[in-house]
């Protein structure tokens, strides 16, 4: 019964969609906002990314929303799985040889990978979300493959503060400098070098920090407390 | 026919995903498969976003070198909006199954219908 109205929900959804679909051509351009975004960013932001520019500078209001709902989240994982007792050690047995030495060899590696991703978020594909990801990556690494390694929590809090203090300091210092919220209010530099496009690496850096560490704590909750 | 399938083969795909975990949401009772059905529906959105602001022949909107034809460049709003909508993601996904984990130790069950007929 339930599954037979399910399927039919499903197929008066399904015919919604496709009747709205029909009306929208793929791989034709779409939006004027786009095309502006592409014709005049590296201009007017000085990031040649333009993804970059457009996730930081254009709507960095709305980044900074989105990494709020991230840092609920984690808080939310935190308040349901820890419960303050002292669990009794699961048994483990030890990596062997191979494991171990392969994920010391592996973690700087990976964490110098995620820290390139997300310093070169404006020139190269990548940023702080793709860059923070790889450096939880790293420290799942270390969690599963070397077992009696933990990260400090306190450390890790300490990052992801630092993140999202840094984000919204410098948007106030914009509203400071110029009038509103995220202004740039340094200097853009020369496209393609590293050190150009003003506030949006040093967000994009906060960012990266910040998220590689939430996704570490969600990693640590999950292990630990479970 | 065919012509309408190689148009919209994205749309499709991507609203076949969207389908198959909406179906799976409503009808499944294994909480564990309810969340892996959350997980394809965000997927298949992600992938509708991305493919709406495809260009045919279109390139990444990156000015990696001077003088880059910006002629054929992708939208860049759909994927601004899914690189922070993946992370998201896996943040929510995440939560529910940290709370899929509190459940089972509470009720001994990941069985939603069982856990209905359960009082505290």
């Amino acid at each position: 019964m339930r599954r037979i109205v399910s399927i039919l929900l499903l197929i008066i959804v399904a015919l919604g969609i496709s009747l709205s679909l029909a009306k929208i051509p793929f791989g034709a351009p779409k939006t004027k906002v786009g095309k502006h975004y592409i014709n005049e960013g590296v201009k007017e932001t000085g990031a040649t990314n333009i993804v970059t520019s457009v996730v930081v500078s254009y709507r960095g209001f709305d980044t900074l929303g989105e990494v709020t709902v991230l840092f609920i989240a984690a808080i939310g994982i935190g308040a349901v799985l820890s419960t303050g007792r002292k669990k009794a050690m699961r048994e483990t047995t030890p990596a062997s040889l191979v494991l171990y030495t392969g994920c010391r060899l592996l973690f700087p590696l990976i964490l110098i990978f995620g820290t390139y991703i997300f310093i070169h978020g404006h020139l190269t594909p990548g940023g702080g979300f793709q860059g923070g990801a790889i450096i939880a990556s790293g420290f799942l690494l270390i969690y599963l493959g070397c077992q009696e390694r933990r990260i400090s929590r306190v450390a890790s809090n300490m990052a992801e503060s630092l993140g999202g203090l840094t984000f919204v300091v410098i948007g106030l210092l914009g509203l400071a400098f110029g009038g509103y919220f995220l202004l740039n209010f340094l200097p853009k530099g020369i496209a393609n070098a590293l050190f150009s496009a003003g506030i949006i690496p040093i967000i994009y850096i906060a960012i990266g920090f910040k998220v590689g560490s939430e996704l570490t704590s969600i990693i640590d909750n999950l292990i630990e407390e479970s | 026919m065919m012509s309408f399938l190689a148009d919209y083969i994205y749309y499709i795909g991507a609203f076949g995903l969207i389908l198959i975990g909406l179906y799976i949401i409503l009808v499944k009772h294994n909480l564990i498969k309810v969340i892996v059905g959350l997980g394809i529906l965000d997927t298949g959105v992600n992938l509708f976003l991305i493919s709406v602001g495809y260009i045919t022949k279109g390139t990444a909107p990156i000015f990696s070198k001077p003088g880059i034809d910006s002629e054929h460049m992708i939208d860049p709003v759909p994927q601004a909006l899914v690189l922070t909508a993946i992370v998201i993601g896996v943040a929510v996904l995440a939560l529910a199954l940290s709370l899929a984990i509190r459940l089972y130790q509470h009720y001994g069950t990941l069985n939603l219908r069982k856990i209905r007929e359960q009082r505290w």
